[in-house]
């Protein structure tokens, strides 16, 4: 079997002699390396090299290729090289190496870093514009399917939305109560605790029902959503995408955005407002029951006060914007998973982008909508 | 290269494999000789890829004994040790190239990850593999999903020889090229397998590539070899299936060359 590498070098005059032995196979790559680089530096000085394989017990590529490597700088440094003593199953081996490596490309040329920065610099600008015009190419389209559903109501894919309503609206109903039950109780937890400093812990309830109903209940949603089901979305496009699933429907005549994307966004737009109906409800019980538990004020009171301190333009606040929520992340989301290219990395990429793209737009919208029912007066 | 006291790559004998109690291997026997280019052939869902999967051990078996190179493989575990490793090189059907790396990356990735080679050693290796499999260095730095289906099948095939394995296992190393393609990546096989004396094992539906490079073809019908042998035995040979496979429409242009 495998044996330990050897390489004897005797000079003899100015002949360098070379008799390699044992295994020269990629098992032993690191001792072979080691022991060809220790002899590299002598073939520089000789006149001729002789390299005698007699002893050679067993050869691969890689041992083939640093003897070839041997001969070659022996060769370049201006010696006569002689190979003898190859066994006859090896002379192919030893013929095909000498072919190889012998045109390397040049190295790319490194460039000036000042350049390199401002050419990554203008193409981000150049992808975040296009990142616009491909949301809007979305939204175009998405209007273009909705206005051919209006013409030809009987195109609507109903089963394909019951379905994607089912994944994206009843299957998410557990997660997003809990968790909205979980932030609604924090929230009141946080509020009687600094609040009782001032003996203002009655104002909690004002608190937790204006921030969940207003505010943090549809974006705590619309994030978890975004999370959840955008990127299901990016995924599954993305592989029908990888997989010509995509380019199959459109050589039957289908539009991809009818058939697939606007059931999905149809879905996630109807769902959403639902969804953050019921996390708000969600978090006003966890308040309403940490404060019955850990401020002391019983459900009866909290039911009054909350009374008292929201009204329904809250409400309404929080669930107008749900429905746009969803069109931004849908739209992200399908968007995304139709750019995904062949590999699987591009997959991974796009669905991470996809979810980041999706939670930044619905915050900077949440954003918007409060500087605009602030201006009407909301 | 290696050890040639072993006259027989593989020795498979009284395999048995199922999926529930579905049985597709049924005490299967098959002897692979060193140095040779053995084809196998069976019906579309017969069983070659699960055979060829179980040598390999990416399918457990549930009786009989595998024999590569001599030494016993156990169950799954041992086939991902080192020795293993450098047995044997996989080309898949798709390549199974990793998406995420460049070719030359590719090819360096069993080198980079069982042996411990300065990086200008392993870009070299890599450079003489790919222009030993046909493909021109500027080749290694392009991603998988840039290239064409038959430069796929020459790259899945250096990186399955980076190792310089004895045994080179082919999943249907010519489906999906055209035949120009298709005959050149048959030739490199037939070189490859001389000047490196390779072992290969080769699961394919070509009739083309059976008949110009194996030098033995083993058919597999039932969960059985039912024959094997050189090409001109197993036209002569008289079970149904393989006759039927041998004699169809589409094998007919082989007929005058091989009588």
């Amino acid at each position: 079997m495998t044996t330990e590498p050897e390489l004897a070098a005797t000079p003899s005059g100015d002949v360098l002699e070379l008799r390699p032995a044992g295994s020269w196979i990629a098992a032993n790559g690191a001792a072979l390396e080691i022991l060809s680089d220790a002899v590299a530096p002598r073939l520089d000085s000789a006149k001729a090299l002789k390299l005698d394989m007699t002893r050679v017990r067993e050869l691969d590529t890689l041992g083939a290729w640093l003897l070839e490597k041997l001969l070659r700088r022996a060769a370049t440094a201006g010696g006569q090289t002689r190979v003898i003593g190859v066994a006859d199953h090896y002379a192919g081996l030893i013929e095909e190496v000498r072919q190889v490596n012998r045109h390397n490309p040049p190295p790319p040329p490194s460039r000036n870093p000042i350049v390199a920065k401002l050419d990554e610099t203008g193409r981000l600008a150049q992808a975040a514009t296009q990142d616009v015009a491909t949301f809007l190419q979305m939204l175009g389209a998405l209007c273009q399917a909705l206005l051919g559903l209006l013409r030809r109501p009987g195109s609507l894919r109903l089963t394909s939305l019951v379905y994607q309503l089912y994944r994206v609206g009843w299957q998410a109903i557990p997660i997003v109560a809990l968790i909205t039950f979980l932030i609604g109780a924090i929230i009141a937890q946080q509020g009687i605790f600094h609040f009782r400093k001032f003996g203002a812990d009655s104002y909690v309830v004002d608190m937790v029902g204006i921030l969940v109903l207003r505010e943090l209940g549809v974006l705590i949603v619309a994030i978890m959503v975004a999370g959840r089901s955008g990127s299901a979305y990016t995924a599954e496009l993305g592989s029908m995408k990888m997989r010509e699933e995509i380019d199959a429907l459109s050589t039957m005549g289908l539009d991809p955005v009818e058939v697939l994307i606007l059931p999905r966004i149809v879905a996630l737009v109807c769902a959403l407002p639902i969804l953050a109906f019921l996390g708000a409800m969600a978090a006003l019980y966890g308040g309403g029951l940490v404060a019955w538990f850990y401020g002391g004020m019983g459900p009866a009171i909290f039911i009054a006060r909350l009374h008292e301190a929201v009204s329904v333009t809250h409400f309404e606040v929080g669930i107008i914007k749900a429905p746009f929520m969803a069109l931004v992340i849908g739209i992200v989301a399908c968007s995304e998973g139709l750019r995904v290219k062949g590999s699987a990395e591009s997959l991974g990429k796009q669905t991470t982008t996809s979810v980041v793209k999706s939670i930044f737009l619905v915050i900077v919208l949440d954003g918007l909508f409060a500087v605009f029912f602030a201006s009407i007066g909301m | 290269m290696q050890d040639p006291d072993v006259p027989f790559a593989i020795r498979v004998s009284d395999l048995v494999v199922g999926f529930g109690k579905r049985v597709v291997i049924d005490h299967l026997a098959l002897d692979v000789r060193r140095g040779e280019i053995l084809g196998l052939v069976g019906a579309s869902g017969g069983g070659k890829s699960v055979l060829m999967r179980t040598i390999i051990g990416l399918i457990p078996r549930q009786a009989g004994t595998i024999e590569v190179m001599g030494a016993l493989i156990g169950d799954s575990h041992d086939r991902r040790t080192q020795a293993a490793a450098g047995k044997w090189g996989i080309l898949f059907q798709q390549g199974a190239l990793f998406s995420s790396l460049t070719v030359r990356q590719n090819i360096q990735f069993p080198l980079r990850e069982n042996l411990d080679l300065s990086d200008a050693l392993m870009d070299e290796i890599a450079t003489a593999k790919l222009e030993m499999v046909g493909l021109a260095p500027e080749e290694g730095d392009k991603f998988p999903s840039e290239l064409s289906g038959g430069m796929t099948k020459r790259v899945a095939l250096a990186r399955a020889l980076a190792l310089d394995p004895a045994i080179v296992f082919l999943d249907e190393p010519t489906s999906g090229l055209d035949p120009i393609a298709a005959g050149d990546f048959d030739t490199l096989i037939k070189t490859l397998q001389k000047t490196l004396g390779l072992t290969v094992f080769m699961v394919t539906h070509d009739l083309a590539s059976l008949n110009s490079v194996c030098d033995r073809v083993a058919a597999l019908a039932d969960g059985k070899i039912v024959a094997i042998g050189p090409m001109r035995d197993l036209l002569q040979s008289g079970h149904p299936w393989v006759r039927a496979y041998f004699h169809g429409k589409r094998s007919q242009m082989l007929q005058p060359k091989a009588s």
